[in-house]
């Protein structure tokens, strides 16, 4: 099982918005695949996923502001 | 860094377009890429937007779409830039690229003689206090899309038609507006593109010179 965290984005950003899941829980991911999307002031990111696996759980809702470092997802 | 000039485009294809080209700067078979358009009239909301903040259409078209921010509108007379760039090592810091995208935009309004600059806690590029440029991008495989729009010289009562970035009260202006007098919209996407080549990347490069 693994964890994905939030990435750093920038430096002073220390939180962002989930904007949009780009995958279902139960859906196979293959590392690289863009699984997330986060937005902060005026930008959209799309977060990398960094283990191939089944995606297990969403940790944070659409609408849902996560800290730098928390865990988004978690793969197995 | 590759230039393309799509010219009066619709939205819907110069959005099909960037996520093509973004492709393939992801994958290295091009290079940093520049897309400057005018957009046929479109009202836009980013990721972080509301349709509330739009009060009348007259017709125009409303599309929801994957940047950050909130509403704005788009239209012939205002040139939106396309920068589909990769960002690597220390230009992996995203509202540094906002930053860049500030100065870009204060680099080339300083080419007619005007004075911007960036406000604190407000992104987008202001003269005095009126808005002229707006920004708001969208990251993908660390490759930027979207990017900027600069007022050169569109109808500006289309935005009145929304709250632009949902800030309340904001007055927005253009080049030709505070020039008073006519501006040619293929020489400034000259200059524009100029801008993009002169003001560095890294966050770090632009912060020092703030």
């Amino acid at each position: 099982m693994a964890e994905l965290k939030l990435p750093e984005l920038a430096e002073g950003v220390n939180e962002a918005v989930v904007s949009f899941w780009h995958f279902k829980e139960g859906d196979s991911i293959k590392e690289g695949d863009e699984i997330v999307e986060m937005a902060t002031d005026k930008a959209a990111f799309n977060v990398p996923c960094k283990f191939s696996g089944v995606l297990k759980k969403k940790a944070a809702q659409e609408g849902d502001t996560v800290k730098v470092g928390q865990t988004l997802a978690i793969v197995e | 860094m590759r230039y393309i000039d799509l010219g009066l485009s619709d939205y819907k294809e110069a959005y099909r377009f960037q996520c093509e080209i973004s492709e393939q700067v992801a994958s290295g078979t091009s290079g940093n890429t520049l897309i400057i358009t005018e957009h046929k009239s479109v009202i836009t909301i980013g990721r972080t937007g509301s349709r509330n903040n739009i009060f009348k259409t007259e017709g125009i078209e409303i599309l929801n779409t994957d940047r950050g921010g909130d509403v704005t509108y788009h239209g012939p007379g205002q040139l939106t830039a396309y920068p589909i760039f990769k960002l690597e090592n220390e230009a992996r810091d995203i509202h540094g690229f906002l930053r860049f995208l500030e100065e870009v935009g204060i680099d080339f309004l300083s080419k007619y003689g005007v004075e911007a600059k960036a406000r604190p806690g407000l992104r987008g590029i202001w003269v005095k206090d009126e808005k002229i440029g707006s920004i708001g991008i969208g990251v993908k495989k660390w490759v930027t899309y979207h990017g900027m729009a600069i007022n050169i010289n569109p109808d500006l009562k289309f935005f009145s038609f929304i709250k632009p970035c949902g800030i309340n009260g904001v007055k927005i202006t253009s080049l030709e507006a505070l020039l008073k007098e006519r501006v040619d919209i293929e020489d400034a996407k000259l200059k524009l593109k100029e801008s993009f080549k002169e003001i560095p990347l890294l966050a770090e490069a632009v912060c020092k010179r703030q």
